[in-house]
Formats: C-alpha cells, structure tokens, sequence
C-alpha cells in the first residue's frame, strides 16, 4: 500500500514524458475502461432492464421498451402476487436459503477442524470432499437425480433389503419412497443439495480464517489447561466469528439465487412445492415468454442481495480497519 | 473428543499419565477417521454412483431386483460408444470448447490492462474500485437472465453459442480482475521503474518486465475463466434452445432426457466424463479462489 503510493511520484521525478502513453492519467483510465464498458454495458444496464422490465410489457416476442405505453405501473405485481405459486416460491426460497446455512456453518465449522489436521491421504481427502463445489453444478445435481429415482432409488432397495419398504413394512406398501414426488421429500433432497454445494466453499472461507489464527494464541491456552471445547468457544469461535460471516454471506448469495437445483432434480415440483423465486422467474418469463412477469418475480431477490452486499462490505471496512 | 474438566488455572501438565494422553490421542484419531470417512462419503456419492451406473447394461440396471451396488453382468462399454456416437454429445463438447476459449481470451484481453491500471496508476481508490468490480460478480445470473435474454433477442443472438460469448465475461472480468489485482499487489515494481529509466516506454516495460512474471496470474485467469464458463447454466438456458449452439451444461441436462426415456448410462457417462477433469482443475487452484474471496474482507 504504502510503497505503491510512493513509487510513482519517485519514478517521474527524472523522466521527462518522452512516450504518449507514458501519461499515467491517460493511460490508467484507458487501461481500465474496457473492463468498466463491460460492466456498464452487460451488467448495469441488464439490472436497470430488470427493473424497467418489472413495470412494463416486455414478452419474449416484442422485448423493446420503446415508449411510455410500454409502461403498466404495478399490473405485473398484482399479476404474481395473485398466482398462489408466488408465495410457495418465495416462502421456499427463505427456507431453503436459511435451513440449509444453519445446516452449513455447523458443518463447515466440523470439516475445517478435519482439514486442519494431519493425516494419510489428505489431499484425495480434500479433492472428494471440495467435489460438490468444484464440479459445475447441472450435471452433478443428475447424479442426486438418479439416486433418487422413483423406481432404482439405491436407497429405497436399501430399504426393502431391511423389510422398512414394500407390502406390510413401516414405510409400504409401496415398494418405492418417490423421493421426489412428495412433497416433503422433494423438499428435503433440495435442502440437502443446497447443503451439500455449499459446504466445501463455506469449509474453506474459513479454513482460511482458521489458518490466520496466530499459533501463540493457541499455545497459551494451551499452557493455561484450556481443554478442546473451551478453546474452541472462546478463542476459534469468536476470532472466526468475521470469517465466518462472510462465508454465510456468500453461500447465502450462492443458495438463494439459485435455479439449477430445483430446476434440474425437480422442476420445482411435486405442484410448486420446491419452486424457489428463481425457478419462478425462469417458468414465467423464459418458459411463459412473459419476460415483464418474471422479471418481477425476480426482483424480489434485489432487496435481500443488496442487503448482504452492505454487510459484506461492513464487514470488510472493519477487517481494513482492524 | 473428550474433555479436561481441570480448572483453568494450577493445571500441572504432569499430571496427566501418558496411558491416558495416549488413549486420548487414539480416540482423537478414531473420531477424526470416522468423520473424515463420512463427509467424504457424502461428497462423492453422486460422483461415485455416476461411475457405477456408466458401466452397466440395460438388464442389470434396469431390474429392481439386482443389487444397485454391485455389477449382476460384466461391466460394459457401450453406453460410452452411444454417448460419442449415437447423441450431440460431440457438438456439446466443441460449443464449450469454442466459447470457453473465446471467453478465456477476451477475459485475459480486458483483465490484465485492468488489474494493473487499478493496483499500479490509480492512487487510493484503486482498491475501493478492485473491490466494488468484485461485487459485480455477486450479481447473480437469476437476477440478469430475464433482461439479458431481451438483450440477446434484440442483437439477433438467440440460438447462438456466440450469445454465451458476450454475456459470460460478465462474470468472469469481475472475478478474475480481482484475482489478478491479488498477484500484482506484492509486485516489485523497481523492476519496472529500472526498465523504464534503461529507455523503455511504459507500455514496453510493461511487456517486457510485468507480463513475464505475473505469468502464473495470468494462467489463473484462464483457468478460472474456463471453469466459470463450465459451470455456467442459467444463461445458456435461457439463450439457446438449439441443440446445435448446446454447451455441455445444458446439453446433457435437456438432450440426454428424452421425454420418460433416459438414457441413464450415458446421462451419467456425460456428467462424470466432464466432472472429474474439472473438478481436477479446479481443485488444483482452489486456494486462490479462497483467496480472491477473503483478501478483501479479512486483511483489507
């Protein structure tokens, strides 16, 4: 920081400028502007879309907003509010988003304990374990697909081998659990999923934390007879406590906007009961060609992410000023 | 584990016989095995029963009276054989070839000016600037794809895997400039300084000083920028309906299914096929990925 600040002052000091784009305040902002034209153009300009399209007529057919007629104020809100699916999907998304975080960072705290720790084999260790993060999530989400098929469910011949599925058992007589057919199943697998993606990302966010503990902090307590839980309850846990909210900060992100689980292993079914606002949005607009409609579903996701991303930067302003 | 419920303070570390430190240790060990083996086995099990399936013949799997776990017949190779040459498997493989190269060099292209402008000629708010592009990346695909496919319809891109082109960079320019702002920041820029009072022009010494030694940021850059683009979804979903223009992600997911008939051998065969290598990766370079996501909020 310091040393960057310095340097240039120092280097221009014996130079004349004898190279046009010697001139830093020509040349750093030309340097940077293809990055901000990217962003500009084909992130800022689709958010205001998104929100223009919310208040308009835009369809798949016609997507142009080009006059005031366009514009139909609040009909398409009163249009999603009014379909019961919305609420389903809303409610869905705040479930799933937080069940599956509460599930994650107790977990997360366990497996970064593992990690941290010595043993034979530890790096194929970590490759499986970092699997569900590092592979692209549509086509392991098949791979749940398949273990929970409705007839050659691996788990439901499991459970028929043990006598608790088929004629005259605790879960018969049907022969198959249809994991993806009930309602509280579906549920469950998508829980698990969201579960099962984000550990590994939440797992090393604070690893990294876990790792920037200095050691004689841990050696003291070590010295003062503080046993494996005390430790942890009040040395790790509230030094990770910064960590620790990023990482929810960003699996939170991860899980709540996401569309491939429930698209992929259930396509929001059995009737809705795993559409999330994301897969909503996906039916209505892309699927529905009704693109104003889904762009007000989509919307709702606006407040909570520009919520986490002040607590994100909350959070780093403090870790700057630490 | 087990617990010392010693009080803090007068604890004489002598005290402690070294048959219970030892059993001490042996349980520890036992728990961490036991625990280790569990998570493991929760990661993998898609992944593994991917595998299982891909080797099987139609009347193995498709019996519910076989055992799923073990092969009831040889193990075959055919369902590899319809994947390569019964199905668009092929053309999906060379549609994310071709974008994920194209979106790989228009990333290095932006990022690299980019990350150098930020951390090296612009004064304090360079950092502030590198952190609010990374937001940009947290915008989620969700939240942009219903506008964004207005956008593609509007440039008459829809069907096309040139679509993709244009739109994915968005994410990957945001991370990536990131990242590399990360390399440069421990830069030794007297090097630079040396080359441009030997007579070099800034965008000469540039070339001949910086390039070479953030090489391996740069082979980050690629590496991330490929596998983001692997990963990507949502936005080939709601661009491309063609199989012609498929990518893989979307490709095996809506081809593979046809209507009630799966093709669950070769399904399976696509995903690990693709998976593994990625994973692979991915897992190669994932310490930078951690990096680029706590630098900013741990150490500021």
């Amino acid at each position: 920081m310091t040393a960057r600040t310095a340097s240039p002052s120092v280097a221009k000091a014996p130079r004349e400028e004898r190279y046009t784009f010697d001139n830093e305040r020509v040349l750093g902002p030309l340097m940077l502007a293809p990055a901000i034209i990217y962003i500009v153009a084909l992130v800022g300009f689709p958010l205001v879309l998104a929100v223009l399209y919310a208040f308009s007529t835009a369809t798949a057919g016609d997507p142009r907003i080009d006059s005031w007629d366009d514009f139909v104020g609040l009909r398409n809100f009163r249009a999603v509010l009014n379909d019961g699916v919305f609420t389903k999907a809303l409610r869905n998304t705040i479930f799933f988003t937080l069940a599956s975080q509460a599930i994650v960072i107790v977990l997360a705290n366990i497996l970064s304990q593992i990690m941290l720790a010595d043993f034979p084999g530890k790096k194929i260790f970590r490759f499986l374990v970092m699997l569900p993060w590092t592979t692209p999530i549509a086509l392991s989400v098949l791979g749940w697909f398949w273990i929970f098929d409705s007839v050659y469910s691996p788990i439901d011949w499991l459970m028929r081998q043990m006598n608790l599925l088929g004629p005259g058992t605790m879960f018969g007589p049907a022969r198959n659990m249809y994991w993806l057919g009930e309602t509280e199943l579906a549920q469950g697998a998508v829980l698990m999923i969201h579960v099962w993606r984000t550990l590994p990302l939440a797992t090393v966010i604070l690893l990294g934390g876990l790792t920037s503990i200095p050691n004689d902090i841990n050696e003291a307590a070590d010295i003062d007879g503080a046993g494996f839980w005390r430790k942890l309850f009040y040395i790790r846990l509230p030094l990770l406590l910064p960590i620790m909210a990023i990482a929810m900060l960003f699996s939170m992100i991860f899980t709540f906007t996401d569309l491939t689980v429930s698209l992929v292993l259930t396509r929001g079914g059995p009737v809705n009961d795993t559409q999330v606002l994301s897969s909503w949005a996906y039916f209505k607009g892309i699927q529905g060609g009704n693109l104003s409609q889904g762009a007000a579903v989509a919307l709702f996701m606006l407040p909570v992410l520009i919520a986490i991303a002040i607590g994100m930067l909350r959070l780093a302003r403090r870790g700057a000023n630490d | 584990m087990a617990t010392t419920h010693t009080p803090e303070s007068n604890v004489k570390i002598q005290d402690i016989s070294p048959t219970r430190v030892k059993a001490r240790r042996v349980a520890g060990r036992g728990l961490l095995y036991t625990l280790a083996t569990m998570f493991a086995l929760f990661a993998a099990l898609p992944f593994a029963w991917m595998v299982l399936t891909v080797f099987k013949t139609n009347e193995d799997l498709y019996n519910p009276q076989n055992n799923p776990f073990i092969y009831n017949q040889p193990p075959t190779l055919d369902n590899l054989r319809l994947l390569w040459n019964d199905t668009n498997f092929p053309t999906f493989v060379a549609n994310t070839l071709i974008v994920a190269l194209l979106v790989v060099i228009i990333t290095v292209v932006v990022v690299v000016p980019a990350a150098y402008s930020l951390v090296r000629l612009s004064s304090r708010w360079g950092e502030s600037l590198g952190m609010l592009i990374f937001l940009v990346y947290l915008v989620p695909p969700t939240l942009l794809f219903i506008p964004m496919t207005g956008i593609i319809a509007d440039l008459g891109l829809q069907n096309s895997k040139y679509a993709m082109v244009l739109v994915y960079p968005t994410f990957t320019i945001p991370f990536c400039t990131w990242l590399l702002m990360g390399f440069m920041r421990n830069f030794p820029w007297e090097i630079e300084e040396q080359a441009m009072i030997d007579g070099y022009s800034r965008l000469q010494a540039i070339w001949k000083t910086v390039i070479p030694i953030i090489i391996p940021g740069i082979l980050t850059v690629i590496i991330f920028s490929f596998t983001l683009t692997l990963h990507e979804f949502v936005y080939s979903l709601a661009f491309v309906q063609a199989s012609s223009d498929k990518t893989l992600s979307v490709g095996v997911f809506t081809e593979l299914i046809r209507g009630d008939a799966y093709f669950w051998q070769s399904l399976m065969a696509a995903a690990a096929v693709i998976a593994f290598p990625v994973a692979f990766v991915y897992n190669m370079f994932l310490d930078r990925f951690v990096q680029g996501f706590t630098v900013g909020a741990v150490k500021g």
